[in-house]
């Protein structure tokens, strides 16, 4: 996708119609040398991201999601000499407020990190220090981006803790990580992340690990908490369900490339690309009459170092035979098919629509 | 202590339950001090009751630390109840020993979440299929390698992956050789603990169809446990829905879905994000306050009490027994949802 055409994309909301977005991912690649060959998590992945909206990236493991997201906080290791392993090499641009983030240095990028920009990661558990207090470790960031004394930084910690709802902050502010409960210590991640104040907030998978009722509890507080940052919002999953909740747009993500990229109300009531297809067939709906039998995508993702020539997704794809042999050859690019609404797909507009309605829509 | 057999209970609605379980409880005792002194136990399966019948899909869903999972094992003895009784095909296997238990083994199998740690790395998927074969001492006609070929084709692997490792195998295939594994010896009751909440949307539905399908082909009874309500739903006959050890509903899937009666399962269901954007702004949440008080020291009365939003003084004094409150579909509540109020009232 050229960058123009990301900037139309962007253009759509209101008051953007020239300036850049506020993160804006370009022609992105993060590949990793291993000994069986080189793995291509990301490879060729563009997007961008206003102030104040949230994109919702899905796709399955090894689909490169989280691969993204270090990628933009600057949190892959990557080698010193194009020889060396190991370490990822990374290629493309990453604009944050139209800062370039790739070629910066790596303490650069620490600077912003915490600051400008901070993440929520799957599992709390293992994200948090067990040898210091959740209070110390808000603290801690909070210390190093701001010049307070302890005293300010510890009101500061606990009124953090206070406003993502953990009861009592004043005495929960001493505890250690495993005195909280799962939902509990992903509220206090969530605190130690808002600490100060990020304008981009990358949520890893924030509540996979959570029961259905704090699931519901946290993905509150996270559209809560980003009405009134005014933040960017980055939420990787794998549940289609959560980015309907919390998502305005939402990019499709398989074998490392945008298979479809759009608005959250296109995509979910015109999807455009088989594999979004097949993604909502295989999922068992709670809203709609129990299926008979669930559309299931068949085969399995395929190997990063060895990915399927022309479009990725073509050894698993019903409909790749209509093109011609093209799925087998050429790599499809994200193109327009609605302003705002593009996918990666040979299939042409009309098919595409006659299968959607005719084929897959009755099914849903 | 094996207790007597059981004489086979006559009537029809006996004969064709396949599993009863009758006032389970579990406790696993804490000790501390230097005598190891018991001081407390986590209840985490406090008088549990239903049946199984044969052929069905009954699920058991709730939220972690609910004591689904234990009710599991309990199940399957893997674990011995501290009290209550488990009747599979009539007789009574609560406190079967060992070498008791064994030849049940062939009749009840399980399927675990984790198709990574439940295959043992060293062996070829033919030594694992073939397994069972060889602990029960079973030749099947035709030979094991056979027997085990025929397996992974039934699940929808290739017969030649014999010789392979589990580590040549993406998760959902390895998924399949688990369930391969659990069929070898053609079993009754199937008990399936969080049989795809580890796998990729994609696969899980393969998975799920897989399972749909072996029931039929193997006239299988299976009991899920699961978190993910929409999964419960497409799967099952019928559900019991879990809290803190105890089950609070229990119904034809179905009705339980469309018309919930129990505070806890209506939350539990208005909580289910759903990928449909213009749902969005419709739907009505009910969002529960505060997490799932501790297994160790349950609230008192009714275990809800403390996170409901219909809780009154009978909630906090009085337990409310698992009733049927209307045919097929019984509620431990004292203020049920869907549910005609003047009647409710009576009830108490």
């Amino acid at each position: 996708m050229t960058t123009s055409a990301l900037r139309d994309l962007v253009s759509r909301h209101p008051g953007h119609a020239d300036e850049q977005p506020f993160l804006e991912v370009v022609d992105l690649r993060v590949h990793f040398p291993t000994d069986d060959g080189l793995v291509k998590s990301v490879d060729g992945l563009s997007f961008a991201l206003d102030r104040g909206r949230t994109l919702g990236i899905v796709g399955e493991s090894g689909s490169g999601k989280s691969v993204t997201s270090l990628a933009i906080m600057g949190l892959h290791t990557r080698p010193a000499s194009e020889q060396t392993r190991p370490g990822a090499r990374l290629s493309g641009e990453i604009y944050l407020d139209g800062d370039e983030l790739l070629g910066k240095t790596p303490e650069y990028v620490r600077r912003l990190r915490g600051k400008r920009m901070a993440m929520i990661f799957q599992d709390p558990l293992s994200a948090m220090n067990p040898y210091y207090t959740v209070g110390h470790q808000i603290i801690e960031a909070y210390r190093i981006h701001n010049p307070v004394n302890k005293k300010v930084a510890r009101k500061h910690a606990i009124d953090m803790l206070g406003r993502v709802g953990i009861p009592e902050p004043g005495s929960r502010v001493d505890a250690y990580p495993h005195q909280f409960s799962g939902g509990m210590r992903q509220r206090a991640m969530i605190a130690m992340a808002l600490s100060c104040d990020p304008d981009l907030l990358i949520a890893d998978e924030p509540t996979t690990a959570l029961d259905v009722t704090v699931q519901a509890q946290i993905l509150d507080l996270i559209r809560d908490l980003q009405s009134e940052f005014n933040s960017a919002v980055v939420l990787i999953t794998h549940d289609l369900g959560v980015v309907a909740e919390l998502a305005d747009d939402v990019l499709v993500m398989y074998a490392g490339r945008a298979m479809e990229y759009g608005g959250a109300d296109q995509l979910f009531n015109r999807p455009a690309h088989p594999y979004t297809w097949g993604l909502l067939g295989s999922m068992p709906r709670f809203d709609r009459p129990r299926e008979e039998r669930l559309l299931a995508i068949k085969g399995t993702p395929p190997s990063l170092i060895n990915v399927p020539s022309g479009c990725p997704f073509h050894p698993r794809c019903s409909y790749a035979a209509r093109n011609h042999g093209r799925s087998e050859e050429v790599r499809p690019e994200l193109d327009p098919v609605e302003p705002g609404h593009m996918v990666a797909c040979h299939l042409t507009k009309i098919e595409r629509e006659a299968i959607w309605e005719h084929e897959i829509a009755p099914k849903l | 202590m094996s207790a007597p057999a059981q004489p086979a209970a006559a009537d029809a609605e006996q004969d064709s339950n396949l599993i009863i379980v009758e006032d389970l409880i579990k406790h696993f005792p804490i000790r501390a001090g230097l005598l190891r002194r018991q001081v407390g136990a986590v209840q985490a399966v406090d008088g549990v009751n239903f049946a199984v019948k044969k052929r069905e899909t009954f699920s058991i869903v709730g939220e972690s630390g609910c004591g689904k999972s234990t009710t599991a094992r309990l199940l399957t003895r893997l674990l011995e109840a501290t009290a209550g009784k488990v009747t599979f095909e009539g007789r009574d296997i609560t406190h079967l020993k060992d070498a008791q238990l064994r030849p049940l083994r062939r009749d009840m199998q399980m399927i675990f979440q984790d198709p990574y740690s439940s295959l043992n790395p060293r062996h070829t998927v033919g030594k694992i299929v073939g397994a069972p074969f060889r602990i029960q001492g079973v030749s099947p006609p035709g030979g094991v390698k056979k027997a085990v070929q025929d397996l992974l084709a039934a699940v929808g692997l290739n017969p030649e992956h014999y010789n392979r490792y589990p580590h040549e195998f993406s998760g959902g295939q390895r998924q399949r050789i688990g369930i391969a594994r659990t069929l070898a010896l053609r079993p009754r009751l199937i008990v399936a603990d969080e049989p795809v909440s580890a796998l990729d949307v994609s696969i899980q539905a393969q998975v799920l169809n897989l399972l749909e399908d072996l029931q039929e082909e193997f006239d299988l009874t299976y009991v899920i446990i699961a978190h993910d309500l929409s999964v419960v739903r497409y799967v099952s006959d019928r559900v019991a829905v879990m809290y803190l050890g105890k089950i609070v509903e229990l119904a034809d899937a179905e009705a339980l879905y469309s018309t919930p009666m129990h505070p806890y399962t209506v939350a539990l269901m208005s909580a289910v994000p759903v990928p449909d954007t213009r749902r969005r702004q419709q739907r009505e949440r009910i969002l529960l306050s505060g997490d799932v008080p501790s297994p160790i020291k349950p609230p008192p009365a009714c275990r809800f009490h403390t996170r409901c939003w219909k809780a009154q003084e009978i909630c906090r004094t009085k337990e409310p027994p698992l009733v049927e409150l209307v045919p097929r579909h019984q509620v431990a509540c004292h203020f049920p949802e869907n549910y005609p109020p003047n009647e409710a009232a009576d009830l108490r």
